[in-house]
């Protein structure tokens, strides 16, 4: 296994720390290859994104320095960065790798983008050709706990801002923002926010009406929005589907009977108040008509603290399934290790069995296609059952981690060429190279 | 052979109910993905035992339980219609239970004594009953969806951040869906349920005369439909939706119901008449 990873991030450096360990994509390629080349060092994959880096290698024999690599491709003294390191070894390495992609130990947890760049990061390795067998392996699993994690889980699916809470509300209300219209009463910058966010998803047209006329052009011309006369508010109110409102005004602006007479106006379609002043802009009695939702600062900031808390509840979700994710892994990369061992055990009889009936074969004269049978059979028999145990206990090692001593005694005891493994290994790495990288010969 | 097969569609849509149960409580997510397969393949089954039941052993509509097999269908194939459009299995939340009384009775009933009157086998007939289930099929939709609305409004505007903001609401699609739904069902059962009672109303000119509209369950669909024409009306009109609209609906249902159960009291109906 061998798994290293050492790296930087948000928790455990600051951002002047982050920023000289941080490699631009163009020089990303070199560095990776570099690590690679590095001694003691098989397989390497480089991580390198605005909160965190990340090196993660397989090393040949369970350790390398890699901050003799840092210091030497950073040109800096270890003891300057040392601080700022972590460090994970083995299934450590391997939980922190399927946490970083699951978005599990990112700033905003849940936050999608990061998985995107873990997906890079792996397809730069690959291309330089610096990844092979195992952490193609370990990555390709990673990818798949982080889809788990988003389809099992909903981390990353709430709202934790309070613009984009109001996003969500308009959504569950009309659906698809498409051709929707939202009215700005009051120009300031909480709502100019929400605007945004709103026009990001689709919203049609912008209507906007401040008390202070010019505050409304600007904000029109930078959204292509239209701004309209506060003295027209009654009169286009009725127009919007969405109604963001911020003013200073002292008292209510919109009251019940301005809002039912909007709602007869269009047919009682359904209508969206989203109230960020304080004091509030909308009564809220108008709340209690059908067909009219009115939000205030402190319901949205409910929401906000609602979705928060789940998300933690959630994440403490998606961290038991990356326990299990982990415990999974790990016991399939140790079978694996002992598959070669099987199957040269198995190759190792049959050449005994053969040598012994071809050597027998010349004594017992003619026989029936029957006997021919019988002593295949027979053969056949004999060494299943000598290879039974040993099959069964290195599955069972394996397991247990202990693959490693119960390989070396099979072979030891069995006679079986070291060689063998090698050849296997280097087959394997050879081909996952050729297949992944397609690098120029 | 059909009623084999309708036990099978039992099961299937049993399935379903348990889903619709789940979607009350937290679990429902993971079943989202193998529940529509199970009752499509229920579907399937149904499809089956309707169609050997009808060639084979020569079940007339107006049997009681092959009519309530038949309205199941048709409601499971609306639901279906307005999955593929809507992407959403909300609606089964009311739907599975009803589908899965509908079959159960059906499957469960004893057969029916074959009736001998030659009326029930004409074409006029089964027009009529088959245009009407589809509208009663698109009616129940139309209620599932206005229920739905009020769950949703309510969930939106209880805005209750502390606590869920309500389980299933979460779960349901966005208002407008839900309204769409609604008012597409009620547009596509309203010529069924119409072209259905004038057929039926034409078969009973001819056959007995005026006395039949003082039949019980004539009375009441009548009733219902003018409901129907009400509750297009004022959505048409006055885009009545939420509360009001889901009044109507139930009321409309509530008469679909009673213009089932009429049977029991209807002359005409049950073909006792001469």
């Amino acid at each position: 296994m061998n798994f290293l990873l050492t790296g930087v991030n948000h928790r455990s450096a600051p951002l002047e720390v982050r920023e000289r360990f941080a490699i631009p994509e163009a020089r990303l390629p070199e560095a990776i290859r570099r690590l690679a080349q590095y001694p003691g060092i098989e397989e390497a994959l480089i991580v390198s994104t605005c909160n965190r880096v990340e090196f993660l290698t397989r090393t040949t024999n369970g350790t390398a320095d890699l901050t003799g690599f840092l210091s030497e491709y950073f040109s800096a003294p270890p003891d300057e960065f040392r601080g700022y390191l972590y460090e994970y070894r083995e299934m450590e390495a391997v939980r922190h790798i399927f946490r970083v992609a699951a978005s599990l130990d990112s700033m905003v947890v849940g936050e999608p983008q990061i998985l995107g760049q873990v997906k890079e990061a792996y397809a730069v390795a690959r291309a330089v050709g610096t990844i092979s067998s195992q952490l193609d392996t370990l990555l390709t699993r990673a990818f798949a706990v982080a889809k788990r994690v988003r389809s099992e889980t909903t981390v990353g699916t709430s709202a934790v801002s309070v613009a984009s809470v109001a996003v969500d509300l308009a959504k569950k209300i009309f659906g698809s923002l498409q051709g929707r219209t939202v009215f700005l009463v009051g120009a300031g910058k909480m709502s100019e926010i929400a605007a945004r966010h709103l026009l990001a998803h689709g919203v049609g047209s912008l209507l906007i009406a401040n008390r202070t006329p010019e505050r409304a052009v600007q904000l029109a011309q930078k959204f292509h929005g239209q701004a309209v006369p506060f003295e027209q508010l009654y009169e286009l109110a009725g127009k919007a589907d969405i109604v963001i409102t911020s003013t200073g005004a002292p008292h209510s602006l919109f009251c019940k009977e301005h809002v039912e007479r909007f709602l007869h106006q269009r047919r009682n379609k359904p209508m969206f108040f989203i109230d960020i002043a304080v004091p509030r802009d909308v009564d809220p009695a108008v709340n209690d008509l059908d067909g009219i939702f009115v939000y205030d600062i402190d319901d949205l900031q409910a929401v906000v603290n609602a979705n928060l808390a789940d998300r933690t509840e959630e994440a403490r979700r998606a961290e038991a399934l990356i326990d299990e994710e982990v415990e999974r892994f790990l016991a399939r990369l140790q079978t694996a290790d002992v598959v070669p061992t099987i199957v040269s055990l198995q190759e190792h009889l049959e050449t005994i069995r053969q040598a012994e009936i071809d050597r027998v074969r010349g004594r017992l004269g003619s026989l029936s296609a029957e006997q021919e049978m019988a002593i295949e059979a027979l053969s056949r028999g004999i060494i299943n059952k000598i290879m039974h145990t040993p099959i069964v206990t290195l599955k069972s090692a394996a397991r247990e981690g202990q693959g490693t001593t119960i390989i070396d005694v099979v072979r030891r005891l069995f006679n079986l060429r070291q060689q063998e493994r090698m050849s296997a290994a280097d087959a394997g790495s050879a081909d996952s190279e050729s297949k992944g990288a397609g690098a120029p010969e | 052979m059909p009623l084999l097969w309708l036990r099978v569609t039992v099961g299937c849509y049993a399935a379903g109910l348990l889903y619709a149960l789940a979607l009350l409580s937290r679990r429902g997510e993971s079943w989202r993905r193998v529940i529509v397969p199970i009752v499509s393949l229920g579907m399937v089954f149904h499809f089956v035992s309707l169609a050997e039941a009808a060639a084979v052993e020569h079940l007339t509509l107006a049997s009681i339980h092959y009519s309530e097999s038949l309205l199941a269908f048709l409601i499971m194939f609306i639901f279906m219609v307005v999955r593929v459009k809507y992407k959403t299995t909300s609606p089964g939340l009311f739907v599975f239970p009803l589908v899965f009384l509908l079959t159960f009775a059906a499957a469960m009933g004893q057969a029916p004594p074959k009736s001998g009157s030659p009326l029930l086998h004409s074409g006029w007939i089964f027009v009529h009953i088959s245009l009407i289930l589809t509208g009663y099929a698109a009616l129940v939709l139309s209620f599932a969806a206005s229920v739905l609305y009020l769950v949703q409004a309510r969930s939106l505007k209880g805005k209750k951040g502390g606590k869920h903001p309500g389980v299933i609401s979460s779960r349901l699609p966005s208002l407008e869906t839900i309204d769409e739904i609604g008012y597409k069902s009620l547009l596509l059962g309203f010529p069924f349920m119409t072209f259905g009672l004038v057929a039926g109303a034409a078969i009973a000119q001819a056959r007995y005369g005026p006395i039949y509209f003082h039949d019980p369950k004539v009375v009441l669909s009548l009733l219902m439909w003018v409901v129907y024409v009400i509750l297009l009306y004022t959505r048409w009109n006055n885009g009545w939706r939420g509360r009001r609209a889901a009044y109507l609906a139930a009321f409309a249902f509530v008469a679909a119901l009673s213009a089932w159960a009429a049977n029991f009291f209807s002359n005409i109906h049950r073909f006792l008449a001469p």
